[in-house]
């Protein structure tokens, strides 16, 4: 509580800043299984302490069923979204067939370097068949699995010592199957929950087959 | 420097502190209740709500901590800001509170306890980190303040305080009555409590109440627990022998050697 005072303007110099960056929260993560992938993230969209929307999902089915989670500033990871669905498109009318998953992985690195400079504030994760991380500014590399985003500290040695199995003496790592990625996943996301506060409201999770995509929500704590 | 014993806070190490600070290094961060807790009056006493959840930045640091804390047998407080400050300086409090009712022989009063708590913070200029709710109920009936850390209090038929305020104060602008029943003002407080819990990210899990009347208090410690957690899909207990073990080295670190008997004659 303080009243505005008038002298406060001539104590120092008023510095203008272009700032148009947030940070709006959120997890996703992404396992390659044998024949199947699954990529999720949260629905929570936040800003500082304020819940913006408790659905806004944060990872995209893209036009050639490569699914692509991005979190960061929401606006940027929607707009990627939106040029790289674009893309995609011209490749099929060039070329008369769908972008590969490899090739999607390797456009989304340049499209980031593209903008080095005035970089898209989106840490992306792409998976079909395989799974692909990134930085902002289109750094990336061949994963098993991969977590980013506001509880990545929480989430990606969770994973690394139950998929990766690591530093775990006479542990086979005996191919996951489906329903045992996606108890993990879930089990990833509701303890992401407990501990990060912006992670929670929903699990969206797209579950990448030879047959297609299927995509599910789960509820998670909304406090 | 002395070191006789004094009260009051140490400074010893501010100076060097404030050198370190200039050479880049960051001085260490304190827990915060990103907070949300309120206060009505009813009829015949006091409401007093908060959740239980504590951060450290974007961490919860703990999922079920007490935020209502005793001043007196007729008075409690709720406590936001630095969670150290609000211990300390309500236990600070409660002590001197009741050293002056053993000189005295009196009930302790709600407005000694507020102009206690606000001449400590203001004389502090806003360094301690404590926002306070507190209510209590003495010979001159029901009593409930806010305090600030800078030391300016109000006295107001229903209040909130913390990260989460704006969201609880919606709650109470919407539904508070004069002269409230005991239950109905549960209900309010507990309402506006969740809506900190659900609708800021600062605050979270149960709710805790307490009751203050004329000549008892009843502590209702996890009122609602609208947050519990869900069963977990999987067991994650590793097996025996999960760690491997890289070397092993086994060394006596006592030599037990008889010698002479020790001489005690003298």
């Amino acid at each position: 509580m303080e009243y505005a005072t008038q002298h406060r303007a001539t104590e120092q110099a008023i510095q203008h800043r272009f700032d148009p960056y947030a940070d709006n929260g959120g997890t996703i993560l992404a396992i390659a299984g044998e024949d199947f992938c699954v990529v999720a993230g949260d629905t929570r969209q936040s800003e500082g302490y304020s819940i913006n929307s408790r659905y806004a999902p944060k990872v995209f089915k893209m036009k050639n069923n490569v699914v692509l989670a991005n979190s960061g500033f929401h606006a940027d990871g929607v707009t990627l979204t939106k040029r790289l669905n674009q893309r995609i498109e011209w490749y099929r009318h060039a070329h008369e067939k769908d972008m590969s998953a490899p090739a999607f992985a390797q456009m989304l690195a340049t499209t980031l370097y593209g903008r080095r400079f005035f970089p898209y504030y989106s840490f992306c994760i792409v998976g079909r068949g395989m799974v692909y991380g990134y930085d902002p500014v289109g750094s990336y590399e061949r994963y098993q699995c991969r977590a980013a985003g506001s509880a990545q500290n929480l989430v990606q040695p969770f994973l690394d010592s139950q998929i990766t199995l690591n530093g775990q003496k006479d542990a086979q790592p005996t191919p996951l199957s489906l329903a045992d990625v996606l108890c993990i996943v879930k089990d990833a996301f509701t303890s992401a929950t407990e501990r990060d506060i912006y992670t929670g409201d929903y699990i969206e999770l797209h579950i990448i087959t030879r047959e297609g995509v299927e995509t599910q929500l789960h509820p998670l704590k909304k406090d | 420097m002395s070191s006789k014993l004094a009260g009051g806070f140490s400074f010893d190490n501010h100076v060097r502190n404030a050198a370190l600070q200039q050479k880049g290094l960051t001085l260490p961060k304190a827990v915060k209740t990103g907070t949300t807790i309120a206060g009505v009056i009813f009829k015949d006493g006091i409401v007093l709500g908060a959740d239980t959840r504590a951060t450290e930045g974007p961490i919860v640091a703990d999922k079920n901590c007490e935020k209502i804390h005793y001043l007196a047998p007729n008075m409690y407080c709720c406590g936001a800001g630095t969670a150290a400050d609000t211990e300390f300086t309500t236990a600070l409090i409660a002590s001197q509170l009741e050293l002056h009712r053993l000189t005295t022989g009196r009930e302790s009063r709600a407005v000694t306890a507020m102009t206690m708590l606000k001449q400590m913070l203001f004389k502090y200029q806003g360094h301690i980190g404590a926002a306070l709710v507190l209510g209590g109920y003495d010979c001159t009936g029901p009593q409930l303040f806010t305090i600030y850390p800078h030391g300016s209090t109000d006295k107001l038929p229903y209040v909130t305080m913390g990260s989460g305020s704006l969201a609880a104060m919606a709650v109470f602008e919407a539904g508070w009555k004069r002269d409230m029943e005991r239950q109905e003002a549960i209900d309010l407080v507990r309402a506006a409590i969740e809506s900190g819990i659900f609708n800021d990210l600062g605050s979270g899990s149960n709710v805790d109440i307490c009751v203050i009347e004329k000549g008892k208090h009843e502590m209702l410690r996890n009122y609602a627990r609208p947050n519990e957690r869900g069963q977990k899909e999987r067991s994650y207990r590793f097996a025996r022998g999960t760690t491997d073990v890289l070397q092993t080295s086994v060394r006596s670190l006592v030599t037990v050697v008889e010698g002479d008997q020790m001489d005690t004659s003298s």
